[in-house]
């Protein structure tokens, strides 16, 4: 199966001779030289796919070009040079009329700053992407009335964004990307703007709503440790240079380079690491009686684990087979090094 | 001495303008006083331009691009020049749509007239179409303010339009309010179509500004010959010369709402996945409704303010009536009909202000009676009440008091006033003539002979050091520039007596803005205060400020000035308050740990953090002293504006001389905006709040 988002050497250069620069340069594009010459690099060779299903977030400070790798995605700005595919059409190359149609069908996004209209209540904002489409204004009420339960803000459809609280006004900017069903769901650093306990909140609610739609997801974030929670891949960016584009597992236990080093190095690896990633091959003399799951994260289990002093069963949780085992030894050398 | 001191010194502002006022004065003492000295006085080389312009305007008028049209009268082809075909065109269509709206209101057969043969409308002069009692007029206001804002401006849409009825304005008020209705829509789409356009699309913006800041600080009464020699006179060219006004602060707000919306925002609704158009109206334009709305708010306020000015070449109307009133020195009359303009103002303002931020339910499920009570009263009101004045025309004898009261027959407290001007007059008489004779004879004569004996070139040297110290060298060009056109005409000496009134109204105004701001906004309560005061006071058109300040000091000098710093004085304390909510609290609190007393507060922290806040206000200042300044010709004084009030009545190259006279006063405006507009972007960038 092709993937849902398939980016080919994506390039953003922000300045007048972008194009010139970039053609002389022959794909090596030194962000030094091209700041000299009055050129910003914004993404620099960016090469990825995001496949159906899966929440791929984009990490990095800021400046590091992760809003601007987004918003080539969505061609709210242009690539400067490359192939970007969504479902195998190059977004690139589509006039308005498609870019329209494309937008209206198979994409949501959710801003930084909520982005809600001022002038609209709670459910006409929800509602917006719909009547944008055409549709009636009783269906479309019907529809956001139904996305407003669905995040949690019944009662209060007729509230303007100002009324509401920045936790609540996130929620009506998540109801309205997903009012038209999209596919693909952009979250622009949807948490940045919310205090750490409402934030914590709205992840958990994020991954339920997840969990229940099962979309192909872009998430950007400055946060490492949001990105270890949510993602099924992260991608840290620097400079507008995918740095490592791993599971979180993996960019804990193996950064790339020593800029993702320094994310990973104060991170609790039992908080991050699921079993999977310690796991020994299927041992005949496992416990009987124990089992935990390959996609638990360590921490969770530990005590279980370090209790029985045996070898215990690995699961898929898919289909209850099982895929490991793993030995207690291995759970004290995360939890206390060495 | 050491190199750094040196520099310090060299870069020291009040260093660099202290010497600036050395050289200054030494110029101003020098130079002597004589006509062949170009360092004196300049040669009037420009001369020629207003008859430059005239010949401009009577060309485009008659001579360019002639048409062949047919004379229905004549019965053969006539060459008409097509600008002037267009300008006719123009002016019909206007005086149309303002005829309509008035005959809807006040009855009459001018319409009708346009649609059936004339001699028959002779015949049957039972075709008329009845005036809308002055009743249903109130019920309607009453109904129309509680819909949009309950009952509180209900009553004040009733109470005013009751005023006005019983007290016999009601024909002027509805001639002033047909004018308004017309020009304001004309306004609004103009506005924000240009608005649109010039935020689309950078390089319009950038040619619109300049034209808007000539348009904005140029004299209503610059705008007037010109009008008459193109569209003539009557209630159109009125609403010509208004949309000229009041059009430029609705592009700026269009302009500025449309900038304000996040980029998020935008981004959304392409998210969302709006077409072009969906884009412009279903989100920008909402998006920045409350500017846009501001910017409506001002237009109508502009409007308000406009109708004496349109009074002049032919609206009728309250302006009308109250120039009338001050020419013929009838204070009560011209109080009267100035507060008819300051009621529909208040009317309009909080109409338009509540209809704003009226919000919609879709969950309701009203019933078409429920949705529409209030229209169906009011039709029901407008059948009943023309009933009944209909059925008791006979129980009158002459005049039917319930459809209209006329001016002679209504109530009126203007012999009140006039009475308690008369005995302030007595009683103070002396007092405030000798004062005013003080203030002539001691301050503003010797002021005035200050200015004109000030030579060419220690102005230039003054205002483009002051440029060049706050900017660089292509302010102080700009500057110097724009004096230059006006030195080079033969009316310098007439701008240095509008510079003398202009500076002394700009200083006073400004003192008193900051003293008051600073006195009552330190609180939040006074602040609050304050500022709806200058409210209240910025929605009386500026020629209620005049009538007054006759009655007390006369046809002087004394009055215009007077008048000039009372109406000046609003935005310097409205930007002194702003200046002093300004500065953060972190601040102030900083300063109290310090141990500051109260004054050290003031000029060490408020001021010094307030003060690019307060030169804007400072800036606007300017703009309105001219503008009253320049309005004071009409009761007399013997600046620009006496020229250019006196070009109305000169025929063969009065449009020049208005039009050329109106950009110089706009021209010392926005000198002055450029030097101030620096300073402040300087202090600002200085103190890192750009």
């Amino acid at each position: 199966m092709s993937p849902t988002i398939s980016c080919n050497s994506v390039y953003k250069i922000f300045g007048t001779n972008a194009n010139r620069l970039l053609s002389e340069s022959n794909g090596s594009v030194d962000a030094k030289k091209f700041q000299e010459a009055g050129c910003i690099v914004g993404v620099n060779n960016a090469s990825f796919d995001v496949n159906k299903g899966e929440m791929l977030v984009v990490m990095g400070l800021s400046g590091s070009g992760k809003s601007t790798l987004l918003r080539c995605i969505s061609r709210l700005t242009d690539a400067t040079a490359g192939k970007i595919l969504i479902d195998g059409d190059d977004i690139c190359l589509m006039n308005n009329k498609q870019l329209v149609e494309l937008r209206r069908e198979k994409m949501g996004m959710v801003f930084q700053n909520f982005a809600l209209l001022p002038h609209k209540t709670v459910i006409e904002n929800i509602a917006f992407p719909l009547q944008v489409k055409g549709i009636s204004t009783e269906n479309s009420m019907y529809k956001a009335l139904e996305m407003v339960e669905l995040v949690g803000l019944k009662g209060r459809e007729n509230y303007f964004p100002r009324e509401l609280s920045g936790g609540q006004q996130q929620r009506v900017g998540i109801a309205r990307s997903l009012a038209v069903e999209p596919d693909i769901w952009f979250l622009d650093e949807p948490f940045s703007a919310l205090d750490p306990l409402i934030r914590k909140e709205m992840q958990d609610e994020f991954l339920r709503l997840q969990g229940v739609l099962n979309k192909t997801i872009m998430f950007v974030t400055h946060d490492f440790d949001e990105a270890l929670r949510l993602a099924d891949r992260i991608a840290i960016m620097k400079d507008g240079i995918i740095e490592q584009l791993d599971t979180p597992g993996n960019i804990v236990l193996n950064p790339a380079t020593d800029y993702v080093k320094k994310f990973t190095e104060d991170v609790p690896r039992e908080k991050v690491l699921k079993i999977e990633s310690i796991m020994d091959a299927q041992d005949p003399n496992a416990s009987d009686t124990l089992e935990v799951s390959k996609d638990d994260i360590i921490e969770t289990v530990a005590e279980k684990i370090l209790n029985s002093k045996e070898i215990i069963k690995v699961t898929d949780p898919k289909d209850k087979s099982i895929v490991g085992s793993i030995n207690p030894s291995k759970v004290i050398k995360v939890l206390f090094g060495g | 001495m050491d190199r750094n001191y040196i520099e310090i010194v060299k870069n020291s502002k009040p260093v660099q303008f202290g010497l600036l006022i050395f050289i200054f004065l030494t110029l101003y003492f020098l130079i002597p006083q004589s006509e062949n000295n170009y360092l004196w006085r300049l040669p009037s080389l420009l001369k020629g331009i207003p008859l430059a312009i005239n010949n401009v305007i009577f060309n485009a008028l008659y001579e360019w691009f002639p048409l062949k049209v047919w004379d229905p009268v004549f019965e053969m082809y006539e060459e008409k020049a097509a600008f002037r075909e267009f300008t006719k065109a123009v002016s019909q269509g206007l005086l149309f749509l303002i005829t309509v709206v008035r005959e809807l209101l006040l009855g009459g057969d001018k319409i009708i007239d346009v649609f059936v043969n004339d001699a028959w409308l002779k015949e049957n002069d039972w075709l008329s179409w009845p005036a809308l009692p002055w009743t249903a007029t109130t019920v309607g206001a009453f109904l129309l303010g509680y819909q949009l804002n309950g009952i509180r401006l209900g009553l004040l849409g009733g109470i005013g339009a009751l005023y006005i009825s019983v007290f016999g304005n009601y024909v002027p008020s509805i001639q002033t309010l047909s004018f308004v209705l017309i020009t304001t829509p004309i306004c609004f789409v103009l506005g924000l179509s240009f608005g649109i356009w010039g935020y689309l699309d950078k390089k319009v913006e950038t040619a619109l500004q300049p034209v808007l800041n000539v348009m904005q600080t140029m004299p209503q009464f610059a705008y007037l010959v010109p009008i008459i020699a193109l569209f003539g006179l009557g209630d159109h060219a009125g609403s010509i010369a208004t949309i000229i006004i009041a059009t430029p602060p609705m592009i700026r707000n269009t302009i500025l709402g449309l900038k304000r919306i996040s980029p998020e925002v935008v981004e959304a609704g392409l998210m969302s996945g709006c077409t072009k158009p969906q884009l412009l109206f279903q989100v920008l334009i909402p998006a920045a409704r409350r500017d846009i709305l501001n910017g409506v708010n001002t237009v109508i306020m502009q409007c308000l303010a406009m109708v004496v000015i349109a009074s002049f070449v032919g609206a009728k109307g309250l302006g009308l009536n109250l120039k009338i009133a001050l020419n013929s020195l009838k204070i009560g009359k011209a109080a009267e009909a100035g507060l008819c303009i300051v009621i529909i103002a208040v009317i309009l303002d909080r109409f338009t202000k509540a209809w704003a931020d009226k919000q919609k339910n879709y969950f309701e499920n009203l019933s078409f009676i429920q949705r529409n009570k209030f229209l169906i009263i009011f039709a029901f009101s407008i059948v009943i009440f023309s009933i009944v004045a209909f059925i008791s025309d006979g129980y009158f004898d002459k005049i039917n008091y319930l459809y209209v009261i006329p001016i002679e027959k209504g109530l009126t407290i203007a012999h009140f006033i006039d009475a308690g001007v008369d005995w302030v007059w007595e009683t103070f008489f002396y007092s405030l003539n000798s004062f005013n004779k003080f203030l002539l004879t001691q301050v503003l004569g010797p002021m005035k002979q200050a200015y004109l004996g000030m030579p060419v070139i220690a102005t230039f040297t003054l205002a483009m050091g002051a440029a060049f110290i706050v900017g660089n060298i292509r302010t102080a060009l700009i500057v110097g520039g724009m004096l230059l056109f006006i030195a080079l005409s033969e009316y310098w000496d007439r701008a240095l007596i509008t510079m003398y009134m202009g500076s002394f109204a700009v200083i006073m105004a400004s003192l008193n803005g900051i003293f008051l701001g600073s006195i009552f906004g330190r609180t939040e309560r006074g602040g609050r205060i304050l500022l709806s005061f200058c409210d209240f006071f910025e929605t009386f058109p500026s020629f209620v400020y005049l009538i007054p300040v006759i009655f007390l000091f006369n046809i002087t000098d004394t009055s215009v000035l007077i008048a000039a710093i009372v109406y000046a004085t609003v935005p310097a304390t409205r930007y002194t308050v702003w200046g002093l909510k300004s500065v953060p609290l972190s601040l102030h609190e900083a300063g109290t740990m310090s141990g500051v007393s109260a004054f050290q507060r003031w000029t060490n922290i408020e001021i010094p953090i307030a003060f690019p806040t307060v030169m804007l206000g400072v800036n606007q200042t300017v703009v309105f002293s001219l503008q009253m300044v320049i309005l004071g010709a009409l009761i007399g004084t013997e600046d620009l504006g006496q020229i250019i009030f006196g070009a109305l009545s000169r025929t063969k190259d009065g449009a020049g001389v208005a039009l050329t006279l109106g950009i110089f006063v706009s021209l010392i405006a926005i000198c002055v905006d450029v030097i101030v507009r620096n300073w402040a972007e300087d202090r600002k960038k200085a103190l890192g709040l750009a």
